[in-house]
């Protein structure tokens, strides 16, 4: 049996000592001594959130069907353990060897959401692996970073050897024979990385330099050294028959994950172009799995994992062609067994309401609309096809079906809002309990219950909406404040719930997601100042941002406030993203001319996704 | 069909938790294939019942749950297809059939244990021990405080020793483990500590569970059949 890093003390003392011991079945064990290269693959957050992400698992799966590579897994140590291993002068190890990761080949980090960005530095911290990229050594790992955030990796551009852009079946094939070879020819970390760095995908950020212009925005950003390529191109799939690595057999953690069931991918991207959504963008363009392979992977994937749910993944999953033929096999097919399925982000219409009752209790169950804007005239500058005449009516056939709970979701502080788009939030939420109100007593189900929540609109880049400015603290606040008061002015003001997130987690985000290299330098001074889990609001600490602004003399607002101009060089234009500039900024203006866009199957509209050959691009209806 | 499954716990699997014991099962008897009976509403869940929950750190070489099954299948393939699945440190000892009635739950049966106790490096007693352990069995009452939640109580644990003796270097116990007299036995090793006149040390035991039994005698002749032996092989 394999020896763990930790002791029985140490492990009986902390909280869940399950998160660090592997030996998960489908974890995958191999002969270290037999394969060339090592692959710690770690997500920076805890066990149960990390174990929930399908990319990690994607990639997990499908390095270790490289006879030559054997990639391991692991998570930030919780703050227990974390204090514990800094006492103790414990390294960080990888679950399954348990062996430490400062002597792995690559150290992958997966950046899911920027408030983990100081949970990264925690993972090179008590890994030994020095946090600056430009101090280590022949012997340190590489560290490489991928995922959403990866779209802008300037904030963490430092602490990172290469960021991998986009979808990972494609290079890192390439990227592990370039590492074979450079170490077969006894190259240097350097020679390797520049023969990453012309791999399709891979930034490495030591290559590039930035200077600045006296207003603080960026005067030029270019390689510093030959045969380094200016753009960084953004990489995906086509075939999603072909190309696509399916996993088969998904790690069953012990302990409940926050995803304690298979996900599903049914489809990547998204074909509608809500102009705040950033997943929306980077994923063009949309590309559907085939329903009949879908039937198989899950039929698989329940067998080999044993688990008792399945969920479907995707960004607005009504929009896959074949939806009802494969909701209605898996639960034709499984329902029997006790598997229950779970579909989020569908539209409530006849059918969803049609396949929910087959597959919870209504009564227990609750309706999810997401308007995102409280009026029909912020929708429209989001460009959120959603419409009030949509919502009534889904939920007054579900009111009618026997549903009365309803959960509302909006956005504040969107581009060009005004109070009385705020105030709609509440008129909007009035009207549903209306209509509630307005079927007969005897046919409705008891009180209708209607939960509001407001979160703060956060700018990301390669949105129509990266130029935009944010709202200070005390705004937002201001905002939530006029949605609170106007609900309570309403008639059925009983009947509605509100509430909203904490404005302070969501300015850091926003800076963190617009920002350049040197906000790295905040970044580091708050994780040395004690800044950990930023995500998990019972370990945030704004305060220790705070400081960390003012000792590093880096400023905020410069980040969040300012609306930028469209000639600005932005910290992530290097990157080729699929969507083009023109577009995003042709949208930006119709976003202020208050003009929907058509979504890609009723009209293309140009956004640059057609480049990459495949896709709903050329779907036939094109 | 109603079956006894008797597992192991062993190596790093000794850090997973009784309820996470149970999520594992439920997942390995869907990953096996057995035709395992729900019951019904919106979220079935097996049928199954766990005997004497093992605390986080211990090991066991006797673990049990009943569960039911909507078809008969031979004993075997079902130890075959669930030690098919199993993950490192968690093994299928045995499947026997069980009579289905309500008072032949795994959980009700459960009279008592056996352990193996031994101390972790550097942390035994510092006084000679072994040869002590017949002495103190020997004794006709051993009291200890027992501490609950609301207050502090003195018990006498001795009735509640079956049996207690070197092993190796180990020490063997047989330990009362019906609810209404379960007793760890940590307790009873502290006891022992204290009655050589040592002050146990943090943290200083292993503990492995070697089997559980039910009691088939009476109050005053106890006849102790492990939970496995009252199940039979089906082919
Ligand atoms: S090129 Fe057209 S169809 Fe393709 S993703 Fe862009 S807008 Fe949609």
């Amino acid at each position: 049996m394999r020896k763990l890093a930790l002791n029985d003390e140490i492990l009986l003392k902390v909280d869940k000592a399950a998160r660090y011991i592997g030996g998960e079945v489908n974890s995958v064990m191999k002969n270290k001594e037999k394969v060339d290269i090592r692959f710690a693959m770690a997500f920076p957050d805890v066990y149960e959130i990390g174990m929930s992400n399908l990319g990690m698992m994607i990639l997990y799966n499908m390095f270790n069907e490289r006879q030559d590579v054997w990639c391991e897994r692991l998570f930030s140590p919780w703050t227990d353990l974390d204090k514990v291993m800094r006492e103790k002068k414990i390294s960080l190890f990888t679950l399954e060897s348990q062996d430490p990761v400062n002597i792995f080949d690559f150290l992958g980090i997966t950046l899911g959401y920027e408030m983990c960005y100081t949970n990264v530095l925690q993972l090179l911290d008590l890994g030994g692996i020095p946090l600056l990229a430009k101090d280590r050594t022949e012997t340190d790992p590489l560290v490489i970073g991928g995922g959403a955030c990866a779209y802008n990796p300037e904030p963490l551009a430092p602490f990172f050897d290469m960021f991998y852009i986009g979808e990972g079946e494609t290079s890192y094939d390439a990227l592990f024979d370039a590492y074979k070879a450079n170490k077969a020819a006894g190259g240097t970390r350097e020679d390797f990385l520049l023969m990453a760095c012309r791999i399709p995908g891979i930034y490495v950020p030591a290559f590039y330099d930035v200077t600045y212009k006296e207003d603080g925005t960026i005067a030029s950003f270019a390689p510093n050294r030959e045969a380094v390529p200016e753009k960084v191109c953004k990489q995906l799939i086509v075939d999603m028959e072909k190309e696509y690595r399916a996993i088969e057999s998904p790690v069953v953690p012990f302990i409940k994950a926050t995803q304690d069931r298979i996900t599903l991918e049914i489809q990547r991207g998204c074909i509608r172009g809500c102009r705040f959504c950033q997943a929306g963008m980077i994923y063009r363009p949309t590309r559907e799995r085939d329903v009949e392979t879908l039937k198989l992977s899950a039929k698989r994937m329940l067998e080999n994992t044993g688990h008792e749910e399945i969920s479907l993944s995707s960004l607005s999953s009504s929009d896959h062609t074949q939806l009802n033929d494969l909701v209605t096999f898996l639960i034709d097919e499984f329902q029997d067994q006790a598997v229950n399925i779970s579909l989020p982000s569908l539209r409530i219409d006849a059918f969803a309401l049609d396949v929910m009752s087959k597959i919870q209790d209504v009564k227990k169950s609750s309706l999810t609309f997401a308007p995102e804007a409280g009026s029909q005239r912020l929708r429209d500058v989001i460009n959120k096809g959603l419409t009030e005449e949509d919502i009534l009516k889904g939920a007054g056939e579900a009111f009618r079906g026997g549903w009365n709970h309803v959960k509302l979701y909006f956005m504040l502080g969107l581009p060009t809002e005004t109070e009385d788009d705020m105030k709609g939030i509440a008129h909007l939420a009035e009207r549903i309990a209306e209509e509630y109100y307005e079927i007969p007593k005897d046919q409705r189900n008891g009180k209708v219950q209607i939960n509001v929540s407001t979160s703060f609109f956060v700018p990301k880049p390669f949105t129509p909406f990266q130029w935009a400015g944010m709202y200070s603290e005390n705004d937002f606040i201001e905002k939530a404040k006029v949605v609170k008061s106007e609900i309570r002015e309403q008639l059925n003001q009983r009947s509605i719930r509100y509430n909203w997130h904490e404005p302070d987690v969501t300015i850091l985000e926003g800076f963190l997601a617009r920002g350049d290299r040197r906000c790295a330098e905040v970044i580091l001074k708050a994780y040395q100042k004690g800044a950990l889990y930023d995500a998990w609001s019972e370990s945030f600490r704004y305060d220790i941002w705070k400081e960390a602004f003012e000792e590093t003399g880096i400023d905020l607002d410069f980040y969040t406030l300012r609306e930028r101009s469209t000639d600005e060089i932005l910290p992530w234009d290097f990157i080729d993203a699929g969507v083009t500039k023109e577009f995003l900024i042709r949208e930006w203006k119709q976003a202020h001319e208050e003009t929907v866009t058509p979504n890609c199957r009723q009209r293309c509209s140009g956004c640059g996704a057609k480049q990459y050959g495949g896709g709903v691009c050329f779907e036939s209806k094109n | 069909m109603k079956v006894r499954i008797k597992f192991t716990k062993e190596g790093s699997a000794k850090f997973i938790g009784h309820l996470d014991t149970m999520r594992y099962f439920q997942k390995a008897l869907r990953r096996a294939g057995l035709p395992v009976a729900f019951s019904g509403g919106y979220s079935p869940h097996m049928i199954m019942s766990f005997a004497a929950p093992l605390g986080v750190g211990t090991t066991s070489l006797g673990e049990y749950f009943d569960l039911e099954l909507t078809q008969t299948v031979p004993t075997s393939v079902i130890e075959g297809k669930l030690n098919s699945t199993m993950a490192e440190g968690i093994r299928v000892l045995s499947a026997r059939a069980v009579e289905d009635a309500k008072a032949s739950k795994a959980m009700s049966l459960v009279a008592a244990a056996d352990y193996l106790v031994e101390f972790r490096e550097g942390k035994e007693p510092e006084v000679p021990w072994l040869e002590k352990i017949e002495e103190f069995f020997a004794l006709s009452s051993i009291t200890v405080l027992k501490k609950t939640k609301r207050s502090e109580k003195e018990v006498d644990i001795r009735p509640y020793i079956y049996e207690m003796k070197p092993k190796g270097s180990q020490v063997f116990l047989k330990l009362a483990s019906a609810s209404a007299n379960y007793t760890k036995p940590e307790l009873v090793i502290d006891a022992f500590q204290k009655w050589l006149g040592c002050e146990p040390k943090d943290f200083c035991y292993q503990i492995q569970r070697l089997e559980v039994y039910a009691d088939t005698g009476s109050e005053t002749q106890h006849s102790f059949l492990s939970l496995e032996a009252l199940g039979e092989k089906i082919e």
